[in-house]
C-alpha cells in the first residue's frame, strides 16, 4: 500500500470499526462479501421492509473481528427501490436496527468505471473514510483500457485496491487496508454548480440546526433532496421539519420560474467531475476486438436464436428438476417411511405414537420431500443471476409481460413457480418496483406446481375409462390445466395492476451486465441460504399444521376395532367435511372430498393419501411411483347416498380445476407472509384464489351438468 | 449537424448524442443517474426479439429501456457506430 498523502484523517475508533460494503448491482459485491467473510454471515431481514440484511465478520491482519454489513446493490443514494432506500438509510445512520458504518468499502466494476463512480461520488460526500475496491480487473484487461491506480488514489485521496473477487486476487491487500488504524478522508472536492450551491448551503444549515442532522450527513442529504424531486421519498423514515420543507419549496419555485433544471444540473456536475477524473486516470490501449460477451449476446438476444436459447434453458431447468430431483425425493420418501415405521415400532402404541408418526413425521416428511426440487430451483435461479442470463431473459420477455402491466423481471419467478411457487416467490426480490413485486407474488401460486401433479394424475386416471390412459388424453388434459393456471395468473396480474396495485407503468431501465462465469461457491451458498430461510419459515408452520390436521382426523376416537375409514368419517375432519358439504355440493363434491380438501391444505399432494384413507383403498403409498390402481377402482365405486356415481368425469374435471386455482399450500402462505411482511396479503391470496377456484369449478360443474355430462 | 430524432426511432447500429429529455419523472431521473445526460453519446445496439425494449450502449455498458420511455429522449444522429 503506497502511503497516501493526507490532509485530514478520520478519528480512530476505540473499538474495531464497523464496515459497510456498497456498490452498484452486478459489480461483484456479493462475491467480495462472501470472500471476505467466508461462512461467517448472519442473514435476516431489515425490520419493516423485505430487504435482505446480511452482516458478516472479517478478521483484520491482527486477527481482530470487524463487522461488515453487506448493503443492497444501489445505483444511487437518491433511492428508487426499497433496496436502495435501505442502503441510503444505513449510510445516513437513520436505521436504529443497524449500526451506522464507521468506514465504507465502495466496490466498483473497473470495466464500467464511470457509471460505478457515480455512487462512489455520492458516498464520498458523507465524509466517512472510504476504501475503493476496483473489482473485475480481469474484465478490464479485455477492454483495452488501463487504470492508473496510483493516480486514482492520489486524486481521490483514499486507498484504491485492485481486486478480482472471483479468484481472490487483491483480498490480502484489501484486508491490510481495512486493518489500518486510521484511514484518510477523501480530499476529492467537486464544485456544486453555482446556481445550486446557495441552496445546498441553506438546506444543509437548516437540516443541521432544525432536523438535528450531523453536519456531513446534512450536506449529503441536502444534495439528495436536490437530486430527487420527491422529498418525501428522500426523507423516507426521517421526516423533515416544516422550515426545511419551506426552504426547499422556495428554491424550487424560484428555479421553476427561471427554468433551471436543478436536479439535472447536479447530476451533470457529478458526471462532469467523474468524466474528468476518469480521463485523467485511464489510458486507452489498442482497441480490442468484439468482447466475448457481445458475441454471446448476438446469439442469445437474436430474434430467432434468442427464443431457442430461452426455450432450451427453461427445458433444461425443468428436466433437471424432474429427473435429478427424483432420486433424492424417492430417497427422502423411503427414509421418512422407514423412520416412521421405526418410531411406530419403538414407541408403545397410543396417541403419542400416532402424533409423532402420522402427525409430525408424515406431515413434515411430505413437505421435505419437495426440498430437492426447491434446492435445484434455487441453484438454477442463482446460476441465471450470476451468469447475467437473468437480465437477458427479462429483456426478451419484457414485451410479453408488459401486456399484463408487469415487466420482464417477473418472468423467471413466474416460470419457476411451475415447479414450486416458493423459490419463485423468494426470487421476486429482484423486482425493484414494490407493486410489480407484490403482483408477481400474488399470482405466482396460480402457476401449476409439481405438487398438483399427483392430484391431476389421480383425477385423470379416475376420469378416463379403462385401465390405460391414452397418452394423448393425459397430455391434453394436463396441458389444459397448465394453460388454465397460466391464464389465471396473467389475468389476475392484469386485474391487480389495474385496480388494487395501480401505479406508474413499470420501468424497464435495466443494465445488461457482461456474461460471467459464475463462482459455484456463491451459487451454492445462495442456494443453502434460501433453503435455510424456507425451512426456518415454513418448517414450524408445517409442523403445527401437520399436527392439527392429524388431530382433526384422529379425534374424537371411535369405538375400538373400527377401520381407518370409519375413524376418519366420525372424526372432526369428517364432521368438517360434512359441514362443508353444502358449500361444495354445487361444485360436485361430497363430504369425503371435503376431507381431502381440508387435509391437503398442508400440501396439495396430501389429497391423494387422505383420499386413499377416506375411500378405503388400503396399502396406498403417497408420493412418486405409487400404484394408484386400487385407489382408482375405489373412486370409481364411490357413490352418493342416492346411488349416483360420485366421481363422474365432470366431477373429476371440476376437482382438477379447483386445484388449479385454490391456494392449498401452507408453505407458500408462510413464505408469502415473510416476503410481504404482513398477514394481509397471504390472507387475501387465500381468499381470492380459493374463491376463484370455487367459482370456476361451479361454472364447470353447473354448465357441464346442464349440458348433460 | 445531424438529424434530431427520438431515441426510439434510432436505427440499430447507429450512434447519436443525447440532446434533451424531460426534466421530471422518475424514469428520466434514473436515466440521468445511470449516465444518460444531454451530450452523452449512445449507440443503439439492438432491439429485443419482439421489438421492444431497446438496448443501448452508453459509457461503455449496456442499458435497456422501453420504447415508451425512449420516445421522450431527443438525440442527434452522429452516424453509424460500432454496435
Amino acid at each position: 500500500m503506497p502511503p497516501v498523502p493526507t490532509s485530514a484523517s478520520a478519528p480512530v475508533p476505540s473499538r474495531q470499526p464497523v464496515y459497510a460494503i456498497v456498490g452498484n448491482p452486478n459489480c461483484g459485491k456479493s462475491t467480495l462479501f462472501n470472500a471476505l467473510t467466508g461462512l461467517k454471515q448472519k442473514v435476516g431481514n431489515y425490520p419493516g421492509v423485505t430487504v435482505e440484511k446480511k452482516i458478516g465478520t472479517v478478521y483484520s491482519q491482527h486477527g481482530l473481528p470487524m463487522p461488515l454489513i453487506d448493503l443492497p446493490g444501489a445505483y444511487s443514494l437518491a433511492a428508487r427501490s426499497p433496496d436502495e432506500a435501505v442502503t441510503r438509510d444505513v449510510l445516513l445512520g437513520r436505521r436504529s436496527d443497524t449500526p451506522a458504518p464507521d468506514r465504507i468499502l465502495c466496490i466498483v466494476d473497473a470495466a464500467n468505471l464511470e457509471r460505478n463512480l457515480y455512487l462512489v461520488h455520492q458516498v464520498l460526500d458523507l465524509g466517512r473514510p472510504v476504501i475503493l475496491v476496483l473489482n473485475m480487473m480481469d474484465l478490464l484487461r479485455h477492454t483495452g483500457v488501463g487504470i492508473r491506480v496510483a493516480r486514482l488514489e492520489k486524486e481521490l485521496g483514499v486507498p484504491v485496491i485492485p481486486c478480482e473477487a472471483v479468484n481472490g486476487k487483491g483480498l490480502i491487500e484489501l484486508k491490510v487496508a481495512m486493518s489500518r488504524p486510521d484511514l484518510p478522508l477523501s480530499r476529492h472536492a467537486w464544485n456544486v454548480p453555482s446556481a445550486i450551491a446557495p441552496a445546498v448551503a441553506e438546506i444543509q444549515a437548516s437540516l443541521a440546526t432544525r432536523d438535528g442532522r450531523p453536519p456531513l450527513v446534512a450536506r449529503a442529504e441536502a444534495l439528495l433532496l436536490l437530486t430527487d424531486q420527491d422529498d418525501l421519498r428522500v426523507a423516507g423514515s426521517a421526516p423533515l421539519s416544516q422550515t426545511t420543507r419551506d426552504i426547499l419549496a422556495g428554491w424550487r419555485r424560484r428555479w421553476e420560474a427561471s427554468g433551471t433544471d436543478w436536479s439535472g444540473t447536479l447530476v451533470t456536475a457529478r458526471y462532469d467531475a467523474i468524466g474528468r477524473l476518469v480521463a485523467h486516470v485511464t489510458e486507452q490501449g489498442p482497441p480490442p476486438g468484439p468482447a466475448v460477451s457481445d458475441r454471446i449476446d448476438v446469439v442469445v438476444t437474436h430474434p430467432v436464436w434468442g427464443w431457442v436459447v430461452l426455450a432450451s434453458v427453461m427445458t433444461l431447468l425443468f428436466l433437471s428438476i424432474f429427473t435429478l430431483a427424483e432420486v433424492p425425493m424417492n430417497w427422502i420418501d423411503s427414509h421418512v417411511a422407514a423412520l416412521n415405521g421405526w418410531v411406530k415400532a419403538a414407541l408403545p402404541p397410543g396417541d403419542l405414537n400416532d402424533l409423532i408418526t402420522d402427525g409430525a413425521i408424515a406431515g413434515v416428511g411430505g413437505v421435505v420431500m419437495f426440498l430437492p426440487q426447491i434446492l435445484i430451483l434455487f441453484f438454477f435461479i442463482g446460476l441465471l443471476e450470476n451468469t447475467g442470463y437473468m437480465a437477458r431473459a427479462a429483456f426478451i420477455m419484457d414485451r410479453v409481460m408488459s401486456r399484463v402491466g408487469l415487466n420482464g423481471r417477473s418472468f423467471i419467478p413466474l416460470l419457476s413457480s411451475y415447479a414450486c411457487a416458493i423459490p419463485g416467490i423468494m426470487a421476486t426480490r429482484t423486482i425493484e418496483d414494490p407493486k410489480d413485486r407484490l403482483t408477481t407474488i400474488l399470482v405466482a401460486p396460480l402457476m401449476s406446481c409439481s405438487a398438483r401433479l399427483p392430484v391431476y394424475l389421480l383425477m385423470i386416471a379416475a376420469l378416463v375409462p379403462g385401465d390405460r390412459v391414452p397418452l394423448v388424453t393425459k397430455v391434453g388434459i394436463m396441458l389444459l390445466m397448465y394453460a388454465l393456471g397460466t391464464g389465471g395468473a396473467f389475468g389476475f396480474a392484469w386485474l391487480f395492476k389495474r385496480t388494487l396495485l395501480k401505479g406508474a407503468p413499470p420501468l424497464m431501465i435495466m443494465e445488461l451486465p457482461p456474461y460471467r462465469l459464475p463462482r459455484i461457491k456463491d451459487v451454492l451458498l445462495h442456494m443453502v441460504e434460501r433453503a435455510g430461510i424456507f425451512l426456518k419459515r415454513a418448517g414450524t408452520v408445517i409442523l403445527a399444521i401437520s399436527i392439527v390436521l392429524w388431530a382433526l382426523a384422529a379425534f374424537p376416537k371411535g369405538p375400538a376395532g373400527i377401520t381407518a375409514q370409519q375413524q376418519v368419517a366420525q372424526s372432526f375432519a369428517g364432521r368438517a367435511g360434512h359441514a362443508l358439504e353444502p358449500l361444495i355440493k354445487p361444485i360436485g363434491f361430497d363430504w369425503r372430498i371435503g376431507i381431502g380438501l381440508i387435509s391437503s391444505f398442508a400440501a396439495r399432494e396430501v389429497f391423494v393419501s387422505s383420499t386413499a384413507v377416506v375411500f378405503s383403498a388400503e396399502h396406498l403409498k403417497a408420493g412418486k411411483g405409487a400404484d394408484i390402481g386400487p385407489l382408482r377402482t375405489a373412486l370409481r365405486d364411490a357413490r352418493w347416498p342416492d346411488g349416483r356415481s360420485l366421481f363422474t368425469p365432470l366431477v373429476c374435471f371440476s376437482l382438477m380445476v379447483f386445484y388449479v386455482f385454490a391456494m392449498q399450500c401452507v408453505s407458500t402462505v408462510a413464505v408469502v407472509r415473510r416476503e410481504t411482511n404482513s398477514w394481509r396479503w397471504p390472507l387475501f391470496q387465500i381468499a381470492y384464489m380459493t374463491g376463484t377456484a370455487w367459482v370456476v369449478s361451479f361454472i364447470v360443474y353447473q354448465l357441464g351438468t346442464a349440458m348433460g355430462f | 449537424m445531424g438529424v434530431e430524432l427520438k431515441l426510439s426511432q434510432l436505427a440499430v447500429g447507429s450512434s447519436a448524442v443525447v440532446r434533451a429529455f424531460p426534466s421530471s419523472g422518475g424514469a428520466f431521473l434514473r436515466l440521468r443517474e445511470m449516465g444518460v445526460l444531454p451530450g452523452t453519446p449512445v449507440t443503439l445496439v439492438r432491439t429485443a426479439p419482439l421489438g421492444d425494449p431497446i438496448e443501448i450502449k452508453v459509457r461503455g455498458y449496456l442499458l435497456t429501456l422501453r420504447k415508451s420511455e425512449a420516445e421522450h429522449v431527443v438525440v442527434e444522429e452522429s452516424g453509424p457506430g460500432r454496435p
